[in-house]
């Protein structure tokens, strides 16, 4: 594999029920950066059936291109029709970098793609840099330029490592949704549009779909929530849950909890932040009447940004809070929630 | 019926993270533990065995030491036990990995692979989708449910907002999420059994169909460039203001880092 061959930074623009996702923008935005330092273009690769309408958004998102795979078998996401596409992808137009969202189809997807192709993959990184491999030159290795370097938590985020794939290509990586910035639409910005379909046979490894059921289950929600609103015993009942629901609400942000409130028969366990219950790593994570018990923040402490609001000046979790607020969340709560919907009202 | 679980070994980091005073992870203070998502995994095997009979093969990648989660899975009730071990398959990134594990699998007969979604050391999730790449079978990964009909499982299949149901025709590799159930006690009759059977043990020689230039971290397309211990951020600021000043500072901050 001449390794020169390979060009351009491609990114998985995932749609579901033709919408398309953040996730999309998100990589279309870091890949104009990786693209800037690597003197090249950014690819969007859309996949679906009916799709080809979402092209100028990607466009106007900041995509040079839209390589659009148009197909029935693709309707809704399975692995092996999309696998296919995007190992065909690969081998037709040879990009350099690949960025697929690590949403629950990128990581189901990543890796039976980068298994097809003979490459390496690097899962759920939360930043991306163009430079050099190693790092620094190192005696008997041949250091190697404009690599993609993948920055990624490990251990519970406990850790965190670079890595790089200096022998294989493309160089891919899913992406932790809610990291990376999107850049502000361009009405009007036109990507080449390059449609595209390598032909689907269904095999034993099309799985059926028998039925879709959506947002019934939360088994694995808060786990991928971007924001948390989470609420401990202070927040004092069942009832009063109701203004973190309003404030999650109005955020995109989903409801989580402490374990005294499981204990307490307020809310199931499947909403559970904590050792016993889930670890969770949103971008914002709201504490609210939460004391901060050892088991909770071990259960939360990697959250991008941690926002506390509690009457107990003393309480613990202001200790691993970047923005603790000492104060009645009855009070503070509700005045949040008014004053968020007010600001995206005037952002629309 | 044939179920093949792969399990691993790995640091219990829910059962206490230990820390060094300077921060930073101290894992020869940690214990360690059947992943969390292998063991749902082995579970739902265990409830095919009880239901269809179902023969349980457990298999593990590891050091010597990692016997012991194989005696743990047949203290629980697996059949048999697999563990694949070698100095030149140490560094494995997941494409080396993978390959390991689909070489000793093509030794064995199966239905059913079941793995763990992800392991709570590495995070990837990447392990068992390869898997079934090399082994060129259909993988379902974030599996909630799984029926056995016929010769197809059925499976429901967790995404963000919604689930599938899914028809896969057998064999299979399905990922397990730990949600999945609450796996089952060693029973003390299994823990005498489980430490006098047999347990297989296979080296570099004994995988099936893989190339020396896919195993190991020589096989590993990925290297690392810099690893270090996080060292946790201390607490941030604390303000003590009226309610209305309290709700634009949180505004203010969310503003400032782009979430509004």
């Amino acid at each position: 594999m001449s390794l020169e061959e390979y060009k351009g930074v491609y990114v998985f623009a995932q749609q579901v029920d033709n919408e398309v996702s953040s996730i999309a923008l998100e990589l279309i935005g870091k890949g104009k950066d990786l693209a800037k330092d690597l003197d090249t273009t950014v690819t969007a690769v859309l996949v679906g059936s009916g799709i080809k309408g979402l092209a100028d958004e990607l466009g106007e998102y900041g995509a040079d291109k839209v390589i659009v795979i148009d197909d029935p078998e693709l309707k809704d996401y399975r692995t092996e029709p999309y696998t296919h596409a995007l190992t065909s992808v690969i081998k037709e137009f040879k990009p350099d970098v690949f960025l697929i969202g690590a949403t629950a189809i990128g990581r189901d997807l990543g890796p039976r793609v980068c298994a097809r192709v003979h490459t390496g993959l690097t899962a759920d990184c939360t930043q991306l840099d163009i430079g050099d491999f190693p790092l620094v030159p190192t005696p008997g290795k041949e250091t190697k330029h404009k690599q993609l370097l993948m920055t990624r938590p490990a251990f519970g985020g406990n850790t965190i490592a670079t890595i790089a794939c200096p022998e294989f290509r493309p160089q891919m990586a899913t992406v932790r949704p809610g990291v990376m910035q999107k850049l502000p639409r361009e009405a009007g910005r036109k990507a080449e549009i390059i449609e595209f379909n390598p032909g689907f046979t269904p095999n034993d490894k099309y799985v059926e779909i028998m039925e879709i059921v959506k947002a019934v289950s939360n088994v694995a929600d808060i786990m991928d929530a971007k924001i948390l609103v989470s609420g401990g015993r202070g927040v004092g009942s069942p009832e009063n849950f109701k203004i973190l629901e309003d404030l999650a609400e109005a955020i995109g942000g989903t409801v989580s909890c402490s374990r005294a409130v499981v204990d307490a028969g307020w809310k199931p366990k499947d909403m559970q932040v904590g050792q016993t219950g889930k670890t969770v790593r949103p971008h914002v994570y709201f504490a609210i009447g939460i004391s901060g018990a050892i088991q909770h923040v071990a259960g939360m402490e990697e959250s991008d940004i941690i926002i506390a609001i509690n009457k107990d000046e003393s309480a613990p979790i202001f200790e691993v809070a970047d923005y603790g607020v000492v104060g009645d969340l009855n009070k503070i709560v509700p005045a949040l929630t008014q004053k968020i919907k007010e600001a995206k009202a005037a952002a629309k | 019926m044939k179920v093949v679980v792969c399990i691993k070994q790995v640091p219990d980091t829910k059962g206490g993270v230990k820390f060094k005073p300077d921060g930073t992870l101290d894992r020869a203070a940690m214990l360690t533990i059947m992943n969390p998502d292998d063991k749902a995994g082995l579970e739902a095997a265990l409830r095919l065995k009880d239901q269809y009979g179902a023969e349980v093969t457990v298999v593990t990648m590891g050091l010597p030491k990692a016997e012991e989660v194989l005696r743990e899975a047949m203290a629980m009730g697996a059949d048999k036990g697999v563990l694949v071990t070698d100095r030149v398959l140490g560094g494995a990134d997941t494409w080396a990995t993978s390959q390991t594990i689909a070489g000793a699998i093509r030794n064995l007969e199966y239905d059913l692979i079941i793995t763990g979604r992800q392991a709570i050391d590495g995070d990837t999730a990447q392990v068992g989708p390869q898997i079934s790449e090399h082994l060129g079978i259909p993988v379902i990964s974030y599996a909630q449910e799984i029926k056995i009909d016929g010769d197809h499982v059925i499976v429901k299949r967790q995404y963000d907002d919604r689930y599938h149901m899914l028809r896969a025709k057998m064999p299979c590799l399905i990922t397990a999420l730990s949600e999945l159930n609450e796996p089952r006690y060693m029973t003390p009759g299994g823990i005498f059994d489980a430490y006098k059977s047999e347990i297989t043990v296979w080296g570099r020689d004994n995988l099936k169909d893989v190339l020396d230039s896919n195993l190991g971290l020589k096989g590993s397309p990925t290297q690392i460039a810099k690893a270090s211990d996080k060292v946790r951020k201390g607490a941030g600021e604390k303000v003590s203001l009226d309610p209305a000043g309290s709700v634009n500072y949180i505004v203010e901050k969310l503003t400032e880092k782009h979430v509004l």
